[in-house]
């Protein structure tokens, strides 16, 4: 039987502490141990994004994470990105229907923050190579890039 | 009805936010898989590594022995199958095993007959636990020879996996007499019009070719899923994500042998269905575990699991044209073998419509086989069987078109399916836009534009998707202050929430943000029937409208009582004015729906008012698709350099999630032609079973995909309505078919046309 | 759609069913049978299976139309099952039930 640990990072600029299993991946540990259900799990083996977290600054899937590794962390999930109402981006992927089912978006929005902060002018390219470990079985990703490319335009005061 | 007034419309055609979108940006919205519920036992299905196998014998006992571990069951846990058919299924799934064929795949009592296959389940107090007890329970199994291949497994000698199979059982307009032996196929259909030997007698040009296409999976990226729980009086709660909440409630109703109303399921978010979630997985395991714990049970499915877990056919098809130098197509025939997976019920009718679908041709015969192998039992995908069938038509007819040297657009405009004229399985057409669909392509820039450069082509390709109706029910109140409840039914995929709101705005005159639209669970709502066959927006919207036009009749009359007059007196505009007689001093009396509204307390109290439609007056769906693509020769790798999707959406209600429907559908189409494939081992293994290697495409593998909506209006529906969803999957595997046969001078009969098969018929090409 | 109430004169309502190819053993290879009218389609699938013997076992299941079959009365499909009123002189057609995804 495996042993239960304490974990202490900053999640969406909380501080907390939250009991796991020392198996759990921080993907589980967010969704079964804090209850943030918001990082969706669709594969747990790094393949499709869902599940894209920001960790201490990058970009990560936290499928791919273990619990035990993020000790002092400050971790960033789709529940901490509307600060005072909805993010640009969370905006424009409304306005430009770029979502159908909804299971891929956390991780798309996710994704898409972080690029649109190292890339704030990003060519339609540059957006598609950035997003493709981000899968969508829904949209065929037109609409996808397009909120990507509104929201930039909008933040860049355009 | 309104259906064909081209009147201008207030709320239908706009892009309003939909209105859970704010919770789906966010992380709120709850799917099937967020379940949680305080002291909630996890679930594991333990399944056969055997593709066909005897189950001598499961012994449990160390799996019980770990901590943690609360329940295992086998078949023998299971209620009894119920007599008659089973669930539903693309091709019915029914027949005189139906009820057991759907239990035994739910779990084998007594042979595996694919990997994957459950043969037993066990939940635990964590998820880990649970994993770690599947290992610790034994299975013996008498391995047995596996078919893996449609046409070995309708061939003499085949492993036989079911002794009581007999051709036609699957299907009751399936053909007799059948031997008395056992087989692996299931049923023989037959389409027939005209004489075939006269059509191919009268024709100057014949061609014949075979095709395959491989099994796929609909990729939806929630695993499939399922959380039950028992009352102690016998209730039954499921909380899963299912395109059919109230036939799940029916199935489990007759498996449990309950009343419908002592069975409650509960709609979750769904993270994608396309099909694969109109039939039950696991949630029967679920309910039986919970019922043996007496706790809640939410069982979990990995994403490996998920491929083995209802798939779509692989196919043969082989389809022969013949037609006059005209161009004119005398006849068509097609043999048509669907693999329906370890039990019968393949989606072979919608590739047998969808053949020769959008033609007029006078000699059609058309035979299909649905036929068991071991391989994970089929479920539906988006056009189910379609995508297949219209893979090999429509190649064929481009190469028709090549050999008579016809425009290929041409050549179909002169052979279109048009309104009156006669359907390949029999009746006639209605009002169809096929060939406004084709006009628009044939005139479109991309159409017409010369396609420049070395390894490049382009093709082409129609596609056809009948729709559907039926019982859908849903009610709405209107509150004191002018906005409006709208409780819903159908489950909300994609979107339906919204364009159903927009159809209720539209009639009651408001604005679609004054409705919360609700989806709900089967206590709350009458029954409606599974949300798939493209039929959400069409039937809710009926509803809609029927609850749109109830809501006017008795505002009007609440008006009536305001202005003490004749309700005859009173007129409801489509502006949502209500307008009345003229006062004394001769002024226009008019109220707002909301001035009403404020008003409903002291006039009456409440309005409330419910809809039970069942509405078959579908109008079908025609599309077509162009692509360009240019082939990497040295690594077979297809790039698309432009698509353009063409359909005919009736009337587009939300624009914004008609074209998201369209470019979805011909991405997933896309990826069954180029990129996804189930590559088995000869052991009957999936051995790409994993987002890395069933590839599907990526943001990086399309480029944005053009759409053009046109709009014949459905005259069966009050806004002219056709179903949007399911057509556009069915045209890209021609299309890309044609484009890189003129890219690269090879006919490819398979798909998909991965960068491996392109580079080996590439370099023995150059031999 | 009107629906009629059965003629006075019976006779002069006849109601005609197409018979799926793979069904035209029953009908002795006839592609489409005749049979009066009646004013439910379980009267005129019971009238059909007097010529067609055992064609009824094919088209019903459990008491009602079979899951797989679809039936079309003057090419529009059905919602009531087999007490579906079956209007006089109607065509019927029976067309394997397509499913959707």
């Amino acid at each position: 039987m495996s042993d239960r640990i304490i974990i202490q990072a900053t999640i969406n600029g909380e501080e907390m502490e939250f009991l796991a299993d020392e198996r759990d991946s921080l993907l589980e540990a967010l969704r079964e141990r804090i209850g943030l259900t918001g990082t969706k799990e669709c594969c747990n083996n790094g393949n499709c994004g869902a599940c894209a977290v920001i960790l201490d600054g990058r970009l990560v899937n936290s499928c791919c994470v273990m619990a035990a590794e993020v000790e002092g962390s400050q971790i960033t999930t789709v529940e901490g990105l509307a600060q005072d109402g909805l993010t640009p981006l969370q905006q424009s992927f409304l306005e430009e229907a770029a979502l159908q089912c909804g299971i891929c978006t956390p991780g798309f929005l996710v994704s898409s923050t972080a690029l649109l902060e190292k890339n704030p002018n990003p060519t339609e390219h540059e957006i598609r190579f950035w997003l493709s470990g981000n899968l969508c079985r829904c949209t065929g990703y037109d609409k996808i890039v397009r909120a990507v490319q509104s929201a930039s335009q909008k933040m860049r005061g355009q | 009805m309104v259906a064909t007034k081209e009147k201008q419309f207030r709320v239908i055609g706009t892009r309003p936010i939909r209105h859970d979108g704010a919770d789906k940006v966010t992380g709120r919205a709850q799917y099937g898989t967020d379940f949680r519920m305080t002291g909630m036992l996890f679930g594991r299905v333990k399944r056969s590594p055997h593709a066909h196998a005897i189950i001598k014998r499961i012994d449990a006992s160390r799996a019980l022995a770990l901590h943690g571990v609360k329940a295992v069951i086998t078949a023998a846990d299971l209620p009894p199958p119920t007599v008659g058919g089973g669930g539903p299924g693309p091709g019915g799934g029914g027949g005189p095993q139906g009820a057991r064929f759907q239990m035994e795949n739910f779990m084998a009592s007594k042979k595996a007959l694919y990997i994957g296959h459950p043969v037993a389940a066990v939940c635990a107090t964590d998820a880990h636990v649970a994993e770690d007890a599947l290992a610790l329970i034994d299975v013996e199994y008498e391995v047995l020879t596996p078919v893996l291949d449609v046409r070995e497994a309708m061939a003499e000698g085949a492993p036989i996996l079911h002794e009581d199979l007999r051709t036609r059982d699957a299907s009751p307009l399936a053909s007799e007499p059948p031997a008395d032996k056992p087989t692996n196929v299931a049923s023989h259909t037959q389409y027939k019009l005209g004489d075939i030997e006269k059509g191919f007698a009268e024709a100057e040009v014949i061609l014949e070719r075979e095709f395959t296409t491989s099994m796929f999976h609909q990729g939806y990226l929630e695993p499939t899923n399922g959380a039950a729980e028992w009352s102690k009086d016998g209730h039954l709660t499921l909380w899963n994500s299912s395109q059919g909440p109230h036939n799940f409630r029916t199935q489990l109703a007759q498996m449990f042998r309950i009343p419908l109303s002592k069975v409650t399921v509960v709609p979750m978010e769904i993270g994608g269905g396309f099909g694969g979630k109109l039939f039950m997985h696991v949630e029967p395991l679920a309910a039986v575990l919970a019922q043996k714990t007496g706790k809640a049970v939410k069982m979990i499915v990995t994403r490996e699991e998920v491929f083995e877990s209802g798939p779509t056919s692989g196919t043969y098809v082989r389809v022969k044209y013949g037609a006059k130098k005209d161009g004119t197509i005398t006849a068509g025939q097609a043999y048509m073998a669907y693999e329906a997976g370890a039990f019968p019920g393949s989606p072979l009718s919608g590739g047998m419509n969808g053949v020769f679908g959008s033609y007029k041709i006078p000699n059609i015969l058309i035979d299909g086989y649905d036929v068991v192998v071991n391989k994970p039992k089929s479920a539906a995908y988006r056009a189910p069987g379609t995508p297949a069938g219209t893979f090999a038509g429509e190649s064929l007819l481009n190469e028709m078109a090549q050999r008579l040297d016809i425009d290929p657009m041409e050549l179909r405009i002169k052979n279109a399916a048009k309104d009156g004229d006669d359907r390949p399985w029999g009746g006639k057409w209605g009002v169809i836009g096929n060939l406004q669909v084709m006009e628009a392509m044939k005139n479109h820039p991309h159409y017409t534009s010369e396609l420049q450069g070395e390894n490049r082509g382009r093709g082409v390709s129609m596609g056809y998707w009948s729709n559907a109706g039926g019982e859908t029910s849903a009610s709405a109140s209107v509150n004191g202050d002018g906005t409006v409840q709208l409780v819903l039914g159908a489950v909300d995929v994609a979107g339906t929430r919204a364009s159903t709101a927009m159809q209720l705005a539209e009639t009651i005159g408001i604005a679609a943000e004054d409705i919360w639209p609700k989806v709900v669970d089967t206590d709350s709502v009458g029954f409606t029937l599974l949300t798939g066959g493209s039929r959400t927006t069409f039937a809710s919207g009926w509803a809609a409208y029927e609850l749109g036009m109830e809501i006017r009749k008795r505002m009007v009359e609440r008006a009536a009582r305001i202005w003490e007059c004749d309700a005859a007196a009173v007129t409801y505009g489509d502006d949502g004015i209500i307008r009345g007689p003229n006062d004394s001093e001769g002024k226009e009396r008019k109220l707002s729906f909301k001035e009403i509204a404020a008003q409903l307390g002291r006039t009456g109290g409440s309005i409330e008012v419910g809809a039970n439609v069942n509405k078959q007056t579908v109008g079908p769906s025609f599309g077509g698709h162009i692509v360009d693509v240019e082939v990497d020769k040295d690594t077979g790798k297809v790039q698309i350099l432009r698509y353009t999707a063409f359909q005919d959406a009736g009337r587009a209600i939300h624009p914004g999630y008609v074209e998201s429907q369209i470019q979805g559908g011909a991405v997933q189409g896309i990826g069954m032609a180029l990129t996804e494939d189930y590559y088995w081992g000869a052991d009957g293994r999936m051995q790409n079973a994993s987002f890395l290697d069933y590839r599907m495409p990526t943001a990086l593998d399309v480029p944005m995909i053009d759409t053009v909506i046109i709009e014949v209006p459905n005259p069966g529906h009050p806004y002219g309505v056709r179903g949007v969803a399911e057509v556009c999957i069915v045209p890209p595997l021609a299309a890309l078919q044609t484009a890189v046969a003129e890219a690269t001078g090879i006919h490819f009969t398979q798909v998909p046309m991965s960068p491996r098969v392109i580079l080996e018929a590439l370099l023995k090409d150059g031999d | 759609m009107a629906r009629h109430s059965p003629s006075f004169y019976p006779e002069d309502d006849v109601v005609t069913i197409h018979i799926p190819a793979t069904l035209r053993t029953y009908s002795g290879g006839r592609e489409t049978v005749s049979v009066a009218g009646g004013s439910s389609l379980r009267q005129v699938f019971q009238r059909l299976d007097a010529e067609c013997p055992g064609i009824i076992d094919r088209l019903t299941l459990d008491g009602d139309i079979h899951p797989a079959i679809a039936v079309f009365v003057n090419e529009e499909q059905i919602s009531l099952g087999l007490i579906e009123p079956v209007p006089e002189d109607a065509t019927i057609r029976l067309l394997p039930n397509v499913g959707g995804g």
